[in-house]
């Protein structure tokens, strides 16, 4: 019996690469903090991506947890911060983006399920003080929430 | 014709091609990014006195959620289940009641004069309100606006809110807008 012949096997390869070539974006920060986002039924997708900041908050992930305990932590970029950083944060968002753009530009808070709504008003306090007054509860998509 | 060239060989191909599969796999993620948007009130002028802008008992529906991630609805405990619908009621007021938002009538496209209710949805959180419940609420909350409009739309055009195009949809933005209001937060019930 004759082998299989692999002479297509390096086109069926190349498809899938284009595949995740198309379909992902490139991961652009290591998130230190615990996601596990809530979801919601009503949920609008992000338009323009690069008109998009992130803040991430949760818990520090294992490796974090001997140097920053447990109490959630804000993550901007790749460190972790406090509220007093988000101003400064802002103006560089701003700053890297195209001054007709600014007044379009929103700010995705990425928050874990479990963290106390405290820190999150302390956030949304912020952002209110520099005027980044778009914003999106990032979530997953469900049917129902009731499960 | 001279020397025949040997042909490149092929056979690492699928190996190089793999190797890249890889590393598109490791670098990059596929989510999608989606939520609930909302748009935040700039910050009150400090220089400038409250224009104190009273609103009418009638026109208020409060949301509460406590620390213990307990809904308070109107001053009484609700069920998440039931904050939809209760919305909706309340933002609607289909039978014109006397404790649901009074209305005004007001020239619209597309539908004359129809009368508006001048609905306020108010939501508090404490500092110790957990945020996957903080998100469920917004989330009935948007979700009656959103059925609201729909039921508009099909009502109207025949179809639904989404479907529609945007001065359809600004017509129906302006009977149903989507006022929830956030109190400035502050320490109650602590941790």
């Amino acid at each position: 019996m004759p082998g299989i012949s692999t002479a297509s096997l390096p086109d069926i390869v190349f498809m899938l690469l284009f595949f995740f070539m198309v379909s992902t974006t490139m991961r652009e920060v290591t998130i230190n903090v615990r996601q596990r986002l809530p979801s919601a039924t009503e949920v609008q997708k992000l338009e323009k991506r690069s008109l998009v900041s992130f803040i991430y908050i949760g818990q520090p992930r294992t490796a974090f947890e001997a140097l920053l305990g447990t109490e959630p932590r804000i993550q901007l970029n790749d460190q972790f911060a406090t509220t007093a950083d988000i101003a400064a944060f802002i103006a560089g968002e701003r700053e890297a983006r195209d001054e007709a753009e600014i007044p379009f530009m929103r700010t995705s808070l990425k928050v874990d399920n479990e963290v106390r709504m405290g820190i999150v008003d302390d956030v949304k306090q912020a952002l209110r003080r520099a005027n980044a007054l778009n914003i999106n509860y990032s979530t997953l998509t469900v049917e129902s929430i009731f499960d | 014709m001279g020397r025949v060239t040997p042909e490149i060989p092929s056979a690492s191909l699928a190996d190089i091609a793999f190797m890249l599969l890889i590393f598109f796999l490791v670098a990059t993620t596929m989510d999608v990014d989606s939520g609930i948007s909302r748009i935040l009130p700039p910050m009150p002028d400090t220089d400038q006195p409250d224009d104190d802008q009273q609103i009418r008992e009638r026109n208020i529906f409060t949301v509460r959620v406590n620390a213990q991630d307990m809904l308070l609805v109107e001053g009484q405990l609700e069920n998440l289940q039931n904050l939809r619908d209760r919305a909706k009621e309340f933002i609607a007021n289909p039978r014109d009641e006397a404790h649901l938002p009074e209305k005004v009538v007001e020239e619209v496209e597309y539908f004359g004069e129809y009368p508006i209710s001048r609905q306020v949805i108010s939501l508090q959180n404490a500092r110790g309100t957990s945020y996957g419940m903080y998100i469920k609420v917004q989330n009935e909350l948007t979700a009656a606006y959103n059925e609201l409009r729909d039921e508009l739309s099909m009502d109207r055009f025949g179809r639904t809110f989404e479907r529609l195009d945007a001065s359809q949809q600004a017509a129906i933005r302006r009977i149903y807008p989507m006022r929830i209001s956030e109190a400035e937060p502050r320490q109650v019930g602590g941790r």
